[in-house]
C-alpha cells in the first residue's frame, strides 16, 4: 500500500517550469530520500503536496495525516516553543503536548522560551516536533540537517529512525547531503531541473556512476 | 497650567479613540499585510447607527454595543471583497479597501444624510483647577484601557490569538500548520472593524461625525499605529495617546487647523527616519 503516490506532477511559476510530470511512489512505513542539485524541485515538490502551492497538472494521493518540517525550521520566532507545538495541532485539536516532550525530551526545559532565541539545532527539533503534533502517518522533511552540527544531525536521524520502526511512520527526506540521505533510507528518487532522473535502493543507487559523481564528490568513480 | 491639564486630558481621551482605530489597522495589517483605508468608514458607520439607534428608542450600552458590532460585519464583509478571493496581492486589496471606502460615502449619505449627526454621551462633567472635565472622557479612557486588556489577554492566553500572531510571523509555517489563512484574515478584519466601531461610538458624542470624516480618523489612527511601529495592537495606545496630546496641545497654543498637519508631520517623519535606518538591500522573506 503506498502512503504517497504523485503521478506526472507539472507546477509552473509563471513561465517557469518548476515540476515536470514528477511521478513517485512510496510504500506506508518506508523512509525514501529525495535528492538532487539547487533548483531541482525538491522543496516545490513537498509545497505542492503540502497543498501551500497551487498543482497545474497531475494526481497526488497521500494515505493518513501528512505533515511537513518546511527549509529553514520556519517557526513561529515570537511566539514560546510550547505555542509553536501547539499550533501544530491545529488540525487536529488534541494540543497535548506531553508525548512531544517525552518524545524530544531536550526540549522539555525550552518550552516557555520564544522559538527565535534557541539555537539551530534546538529550533530543528521544535520544527520536528511541531509537525509530529499533528500525529502525522507521513512526515515529509526538507533539508532538516542544513546547517547543524554532525552530533545534532545523528541525534535527529536516531530520533527518525526510532519513529520509523516503532510508529511506522513514513518518512520522504529532501536532503542535500546525500549521505546522510543515504544512510537513513532504503530508497531515493534523484531530481533534476524538475524532473526525476534516477531512482532505485540507495544501495543501487549509491553504486551508480552518475549519483557517484554527482552527488556522492567520487569524481574519479565517472572516469 | 490649568488650561494645560485640561489640554492633556482631552488629547488623552481623543488619542484612545485613535488608539482603538490604530489597534485595528495593526490587527489587520499584521494577518493580511493590508493597510486598511477603510478603517476610518467602521467608526462613522458605527457613530451613524448608534445615533439612529438611540433616536429609535434603544437604551445607551444596547445601542452603542450593538453598532459596534454592526461595523465587526462590516469589518467582516469589508474584508471578504478584499482578501476573499485567494491570490489577491495586498497591494490590490489596499486599493478596493480604498475603493469601499469612497463607495461607502453614498450609501452614508444615501441612508443618513450629508449632515454631521452625534448624540449625548454620559451627561455631567467634573471641574478640576477651574476647567470641566466631561465625564464622557472618563468613559472613553475606561473603555479603551478595557477593550486593549482584552485584547492582550485574546493574543497572550487564546489559542485563536496566537493562530493570528502565527499567520502574522509567519504565513508560509501557518499554512503548513493548516491555519486558513485567509479565514484569520477575514477574522482580523471583523475584529479591525468592531474596534474601529468602538472608538466611533465613543468619540461621536465628542464631536459629530460626517460622512466624511473617515479621512481624518484614518490619518489620526496610521499616525498612531505607525507610532506603534506597527507590531504590537497594545503599543497603539502609546501612539495614540502621543499623538492626541501634541495635537490638543498644538490646538490649544497654536492654532486648531494645524491638528491633522501634525499628524501628517509626525507619520512622515517616523517613516522617513525608519526608511533610513532600514539597509538598501533587504533579504527577501
Amino acid at each position: 500500500m503506498n502512503a504517497i503516490e504523485v503521478n506526472h506532477l507539472c507546477v509552473r511559476y509563471g513561465s517557469a517550469v518548476a515540476l515536470d510530470g514528477v511521478s513517485l511512489a512510496v510504500a506506508a512505513g518506508e523512509m525514501v530520500a529525495l535528492v538532487g542539485s539547487n533548483g531541482a524541485g525538491k522543496t516545490t515538490l513537498l509545497d505542492a503536496l503540502s497543498g501551500v502551492i497551487k498543482r497545474d497538472s497531475g494526481e497526488v494521493k497521500i494515505l493518513g495525516r501528512w505533515a511537513h518540517v518546511p527549509e529553514g525550521r520556519q517557526l513561529f520566532p515570537d511566539l514560546t516553543v510550547d505555542d509553536n507545538l501547539r499550533l501544530g495541532a491545529f488540525r487536529t485539536g488534541d494540543r497535548d503536548t506531553a508525548w512531544a516532550y517525552r518524545l524530544l525530551p531536550e526540549l522539555e526545559r525550552t518550552r516557555k522560551q520564544a522559538a527565535g532565541s534557541l539555537s539551530g539545532g534546538q529550533q530543528q527539533m521544535v520544527a520536528i516536533a511541531r509537525a509530529l503534533m499533528s500525529r502525522p502517518d507521513v512526515l515529509a522533511l526538507d533539508e532538516m540537517s542544513l546547517g547543524l552540527a554532525p552530533i545534532i544531525v545523528q541525534s535527529l536521524a536516531r530520533i527518525l529512525r526510532d519513529l520509523n520502526r516503532e510508529r511506522g511512520l513514513t518518512v520522504l527526506l529532501v536532503e542535500q547531503s546525500v549521505r546522510l540521505a543515504f544512510s537513513l533510507c532504503t530508497r531515493a528518487y534523484v531530481l533534476e531541473t524538475g524532473r526525476v532522473v534516477a531512482s532505485g535502493t540507495t544501495a543501487e543507487l549509491a553504486e551508480s556512476p552518475f549519483v557517484e559523481n554527482a552527488y556522492l564528490g567520487k569524481p574519479d568513480a565517472a572516469s | 497650567m490649568s488650561a494645560f491639564l485640561s489640554y492633556v486630558v482631552h488629547g488623552i481621551a481623543v488619542g484612545c479613540g485613535f488608539a482603538l482605530l490604530a489597534s485595528g489597522l495593526i490587527i489587520i495589517y499584521r494577518v493580511t499585510r493590508v493597510v486598511n483605508l477603510a478603517q476610518g468608514t467602521f467608526s462613522v458607520f458605527a457613530g451613524f447607527t448608534a445615533a439612529t439607534l438611540l433616536g429609535a428608542g434603544l437604551p445607551h450600552v444596547v445601542a452603542e454595543l450593538a453598532a459596534t458590532i454592526a461595523a465587526g460585519v462590516l469589518g467582516l464583509l469589508i474584508g471578504l471583497v478584499a482578501i476573499g478571493k485567494p491570490g489577491t496581492s495586498p497591494q490590490a486589496s489596499l486599493i478596493v479597501t480604498l475603493g469601499v471606502g469612497i463607495f461607502a460615502y453614498a450609501l452614508e449619505i444615501l441612508f443618513w444624510g450629508d449632515q454631521p449627526r452625534s448624540f449625548a454621551g454620559v451627561e455631567g462633567s467634573q471641574e478640576l483647577f477651574g476647567h470641566e472635565f466631561p465625564f464622557q472622557y472618563g468613559l472613553v479612557i475606561a473603555v479603551t484601557l478595557v477593550v486593549f486588556g482584552l485584547l492582550e489577554a485574546f493574543f497572550e492566553y487564546t489559542y485563536w490569538g496566537k493562530a493570528l500572531t502565527a499567520c502574522a510571523s509567519n504565513p508560509y509555517a501557518a499554512k503548513l500548520v493548516g491555519i486558513r489563512i485567509i479565514r484569520m484574515g477575514l477574522f482580523a478584519f471583523g475584529l479591525g472593524g468592531a474596534l474601529g466601531g468602538t472608538a466611533g461610538v465613543l468619540l461621536t458624542p465628542l464631536s459629530p461625525m460626517s460622512y466624511d470624516s473617515d479621512l481624518i480618523l484614518f490619518v489620526n489612527g496610521f499616525a498612531s499605529a505607525i507610532l506603534a511601529g506597527l507590531k504590537r495592537p497594545l503599543f497603539a495606545l502609546g501612539g495614540g495617546v502621543v499623538l492626541g496630546v501634541a495635537q490638543s496641545l498644538v490646538a490649544g497654543y497654536a492654532k486648531a487647523s494645524y491638528q491633522s498637519a501634525l499628524a501628517l508631520l509626525l507619520t512622515l517623519a517616523i517613516l522617513v527616519v525608519q526608511g533610513a535606518r532600514r539597509p538598501a538591500l533587504e533579504e527577501p522573506e
